[in-house]
């Protein structure tokens, strides 16, 4: 794993939330998606349609189906020599669900290496020592990260799900272990996903976390963007950090063009995410983009 | 500031506590959760006062409200003790598993003036809230008929260590999932006057049902369904959706949009025309000042906040309301006393082979 902490992001990252039938307006589209998307080969092809259209960078959650991908890229380095992946970790619905089977203490038992003291004394039902909350996340971050050996990760966020759950629970220290973590072990950058822009940049700059990569909804009409439109986009004028927008096109709610006009627009914002699963769309979107950034 | 206190840390609590923490008029003096080493992370990590006893909280914290996530057979118990130390009381869902502890604490809530509520999430959910709405407005015309779904990836295996796998506290889909989908049925088209033809069936679990399916009936001859099954692993989570048919039309609402199909145009809802409509989440969905899973558990969470700090004690969520799905609940389970199938030890292939040949 390379990193490259001070790199500029590239300006259009691909997502991946229409393989895992995630569609945030439809769930009869989430399935199709799913349907589509359930054998690699549908997967790959769309992810080498954007690699074509010049999109080189996956943004990608953790799941479980992506480790597959990176064993595609890994075995075919020479075909995509500049390819990046930006993990997103961790995929929580595979906690969430672990919790509900089997409770907390034993999900996240399962969740760590098998060989290990903390596993042990997880096993022997003890409470946790030391509570080393350090020592555990650092070993839930490895684990999550183990599928992109040998690939390119310069950049690893935190899911929005816990980062918001550890903004509103007031656990700071998380988050800077996360921040800490990323870029000792993988030479990364830290990016963090949140649907609480504002918020959560008081927090890291309580934590002094400068300049952070923060993803989150940026689209014209304000879906998703907890402290109202007229906030984000003064955060965005005034704040130091780097913003990668996503949600832009509000799962379809917003004409493209229109969608990106109002996001190229903002000043500052590095990067854009975006899935889709068509060349058509892909290129639509990808030219747009291109097409409405200012370069100064 | 209104000062709160919450109970049970759990999946559930945890998400609650983040929100409570984020809303700007809630004060979270304390939280509260046997497991030592929850508590422990908590106030190490989070600056949180967290006791191990419930009834000590109670003594020693000075409290305006209480939010109860404990597992489903403590609520009645916890409600109670919060009601008469003069507590406004928020309570996840399902509210109580005996009819007759719901009854007691709607009139001890009620007589106190103090506001109670129950996590029954989806009523805050805009496609939900538009669909029942539409209903309401006589959009559809006389409703004859209702279905509920539910379906999602709980319970994949036949093992479970968790109190949701223990029938003695409140586990299986009926009182865990089904809930959800029997209040979504009362919040849309009114409680059902009574239920039949009840399937409670485990498809892995030994002790509880992982599937519920049954007729529900209503006064005026109209009827629906209810289709709940949490051993559905093509499902990422779980996932609602309900259904209404009248004389003028249909509606079907999920988490994500609200579709609608009008024989004719009707006022209550503009712009709509002869034949589809589809109104998306994107369009339904109310901002909140935090976000964490969903709009629907802030602006819960929200509504609480506010109706403390208006004193409105007939809003959405009631104890009353809730009561109403346990209520349902209970009927099914009356109707299903004894009979409750679980999966047979034999492999289904032979059972097959026996029948055929039986």
């Amino acid at each position: 794993m390379t990193g490259g902490a001070t790199n500029v992001m590239d300006r259009v990252l691909f997502g991946d939330n229409q393989f895992f039938g995630v569609n945030h307006m439809s769930e009869e589209k989430a399935r199709a998606q799913a349907m589509r998307f359930q054998d690699l080969p549908a997967v790959l092809e769309v992810l080498d349609t954007a690699y074509q259209e010049g999109i080189r960078t996956f943004m990608c959650t953790t799941h479980d189906r992506v480790a597959e991908i990176c064993d595609h890229f890994r075995a075919n380095a020479a075909k995509y020599p500049d390819y990046q992946f930006y993990p997103c970790m961790p995929y929580a619905h595979k906690y969430a669900n672990a919790v509900t089977e089997h409770g907390m203490i034993e999900a996240l038992r399962l969740f760590l290496p098998e060989e290990g003291a903390l596993r042990s004394m997880l096993k022997g039902g003890m409470a946790l020592a030391n509570k080393d909350i350090e020592a555990i996340m650092q070993l839930l971050i490895d684990a999550e990260m183990k599928m992109f050996h040998d690939l390119a990760t310069p950049v690893v966020f935190m899911q929005n799900v816990i980062t918001d759950l550890l903004l509103g629970l007031n656990m700071k220290a998380c988050l800077r272990i996360f921040h800490d973590h990323v870029r000792q072990r993988y030479d990364a950058e830290p990016g963090f996903i949140t649907m609480n822009v504002p918020r959560l940049l008081d927090v890291l700059d309580e934590l002094g976390i400068d300049n952070p990569i923060v993803c989150a909804n940026i689209n014209k009409i304000g879906f998703r963007m907890c402290g109202g439109i007229a906030l984000y986009e003064q955060t965005i004028a005034t704040r130091r950090f780097r913003p990668v927008a996503m949600s832009v096109l509000a799962s379809g709610a917003i004409a493209p063009r229109e969608a990106i006009e109002y996001v190229c627009r903002q000043p500052k914002i590095e990067s854009i995410v975006f899935g889709a699963s068509s060349r058509g769309n892909i290129r639509q979107t990808k030219t747009l983009i291109d097409e409405l950034t200012v370069t100064a | 500031m209104i000062r709160t206190a919450m109970v049970g840390l759990g999946k559930m609590g945890l998400s609650h506590l983040a929100i409570l923490r984020a809303h700007p008029q809630l004060d979270l003096v304390a939280g509260c959760d046997s497991t030592a080493y929850l508590t422990d992370i908590l106030s190490k990590y989070s600056g949180l006062k967290c006791h191990a006893d419930f009834d000590r909280m109670l003594e020693q914290e000075q409290l305006d409200a209480i939010v109860i996530a404990t597992p489903s057979k403590l609520h009645a118990a916890m409600v109670e003790k919060a009601l008469n130390r003069g507590l406004h009381v928020f309570c996840e869902k399902p509210f109580v598993l005996d009819v007759r502890d719901g009854e007691r604490l709607v009139s001890l809530a009620e007589s106190k003036g103090l506001v109670n509520q129950v996590g029954y999430h989806y009523r805050f959910v805009g496609a939900f809230k538009e669909a029942a709405r539409i209903v309401k407005s006589g959009a559809l015309g006389t409703v004859h008929h209702v279905r509920a779904e539910a379906y999602g990836p709980v319970v994949l295996r036949p093992k479970g260590g968790t109190w949701r796998s223990a029938k003695s506290e409140g586990g299986g889909a009926l009182y865990d999932y089904a809930c959800h989908a029997v209040d979504l049925v009362n919040f849309v088209a009114g409680p059902p006057a009574s239920v039949g033809g009840v399937v409670r069936h485990g498809v892995f679990s030994q002790d509880v049902d992982d599937e519920v399916y049954c007729t529900l009936h209503y006064a005026n001859g109209a009827s629906g369904q209810l289709c709940v099954n949490w051993s559905d692993e093509s499902f990422r989570k779980m996932s609602t959706k309900v259904s209404v048919w009248g004389t003028h039309g249909r509606i079907t609402a999920d988490r994500q949009e609200c579709q609608i199909y009008l024989r004719e145009p009707h006022a209550a809802v503009p712009g709509a025309s002869k034949g589809w409509t589809i109104r998306y989440t994107t369009d339904l969905t109310e901002e909140v000042w935090f976000y964490l899973r969903g709009e629907e558990y802030s602006a819960q969470i929200d509504y609480f906040a506010q109706s403390i700090r208006e004193r409105r004690t007939d809003g959405e969520n009631t104890f009353r309301s809730a009561l109403e799905a346990d209520r349902v609940v209970s009927m099914i389970v009356g109707e299903t006393a004894g009979m409750l199938t679980m999966p047979s030890a034999q492999p289904s292939r032979a059972t097959l082979w026996s029948r055929l040949f039986k």
